[in-house]
């Protein structure tokens, strides 16, 4: 497969070592594309920059190559927090309540589309 | 349900795996390996068309050059980022590659020796690239296939510069033509070895296929590919340098000669006619850029500082 490397005989599918960091590096950011006006933002993925300006600046470059963005947001990725449960029973389960859903009121038909 | 049942179910269902999810820890290496190689096969592949800009024909087709280079860039960086989900730097990465302790594709261990030879990239290099890829867009891991969606839809301007550039030499004069036909016999073989070994020797394929990380095999896009580009030579007039290449009736698929696996197994061992000179460079541009990192931070240390 094109860019998965074969293992040559005698040597190892993975390289487990980690490789130490010899001097401080730039910080990763998350980046956000609004494509364009009318949709909200959407995550496409994090870079690396030493401040906000030059985030900004790098995203352009890396995520709009072809104008597909109108706006773009920045945000340093240790200042993002995340409500990732394990079980999806953490999210309300609309079945347990389901007055909650439009489509389990009943209106006569006479009444019209509502 | 256990975290491994939870991941199986998961898998089964066809959905993603996503970054918080538990995985084991096989999953998670052989997605570091497989997304870390692919990165570094994007940062790589920049050298042997580079090598190509200041000598383009045109203006025109230096513009293209400079603009699929650029797209490689920053399909490195998409990937970096997807790896990044799982746990480990890209600077550390990066560094296992200059250590040579990580590898890339040996596509770019060939060197770029006539301008015909940036067409036959296009066509043949992106080409094998996209019949790759766009399996990859189905992978069980959310970042790598999200990644990938991104990249495939750059790599068919790639793929379709390069083919239209060698229409324009095929279509030129009879020494234009002959440079596109010597391109051809040196890039073909390298080009089908990018699949990789024969399914009967490919020693992670069953596995990264049980986990869908892989959903189709090295000699299935290999066939995909032959049987994609053949037609395509036909058109530019070009011979493939292959004599058992044949359309077979029966099997609805083009047959064809076998690859040289000396030569496939030097190049990954780091015996092709570029790996030493490729690492070189890249370690080269990482130092001669290592000031403009560190003056990068310390002016951001300075404005943060002055807007305290
Ligand atoms: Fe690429
Ligand atoms: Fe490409």
């Amino acid at each position: 497969m094109t860019y998965d490397v074969p293992v040559a005989p005698g040597e190892s599918a993975v390289v487990e070592e980690r490789a130490e960091l010899s001097a401080e590096t730039w910080p990763m950011w998350e980046v956000f594309v609004r494509a364009r006006r009318g949709i909200a933002h959407v995550h496409i993925g994090s870079l690396h920059a030493a401040d906000a300006e030059t985030a900004l600046q790098n995203a352009r470059d890396v995520y709009t190559r072809r104008g597909e963005g109108a706006s773009l947001w920045v945000v340093r990725s240790s200042e993002v927090h995340a409500f990732e449960p394990e079980e999806i029973s953490d999210f309300v389960d609309a079945n347990e309540k389901p007055y909650r859903l439009a489509t389990t009121y009943d209106i006569p038909d006479e009444v019209g589309h509502m | 349900m256990t975290p491994e049942e939870r991941f199986e179910a998961i898998i089964a269902a066809e959905e993603k795996i996503e970054p918080p999810d538990w995985m084991p820890d096989a999953y998670r290496n052989t997605l570091i390996r497989q997304i870390a190689q692919h990165a570094h096969s994007e940062i790589i592949g920049m050298q042997p068309e580079g090598n190509w800009i200041s000598r383009a024909p045109t203006l025109h087709r230096k513009a293209i050059l400079m603009a699929k280079v650029q797209d490689e860039a920053g399909h490195g960086l998409y990937l970096y980022s997807a790896a990044e989900t799982l746990g480990v730097k890209r600077d550390e990465l990066q560094t296992l590659l200059h250590q040579g302790k990580h590898k890339y594709s040996s596509i770019f261990n060939y060197p770029t020796l006539s301008w015909a030879d940036i067409g036959t990239i296009g066509w043949l290099v992106d080409g094998a690239a996209i019949t790759n890829q766009v399996m990859l867009t189905r992978c069980s891991y959310g970042p790598y296939a999200r990644a990938m969606v991104r990249i495939c839809k750059e790599e068919s301007f790639h793929q379709r510069q390069g083919y239209e550039s060698l229409i324009a030499l095929c279509s030129g004069s009879p020494q234009q033509k002959a440079m596109a036909q010597d391109a051809l016999d040196r890039w073909w073989w390298p080009s089908l070895m990018m699949f990789g070994p024969h399914d009967t020797d490919s020693t992670h394929t069953e596995q990264s296929m049980e986990w869908k990380i892989k959903r189709v095999s090295n000699d299935d896009l290999r066939q995909q590919f032959v049987d994609m580009t053949v037609p395509q030579a036909d058109y530019l007039g070009l011979t493939i340098p292959d004599p058992e290449l044949r359309w077979n009736e029966e099997r609805g698929h083009y047959d064809f000669g076998e690859i040289d696996w000396d030569e496939f197994w030097a190049v990954v061992k780091g015996n092709g006619p570029m790996n030493r000179d490729r690492v070189d460079h890249k370690v080269a541009a990482w130092d001669e850029g290592s000031w403009v990192r560190e003056a990068a931070l310390a002016h951001a240390a300075k404005r943060a500082e002055s807007a305290a």
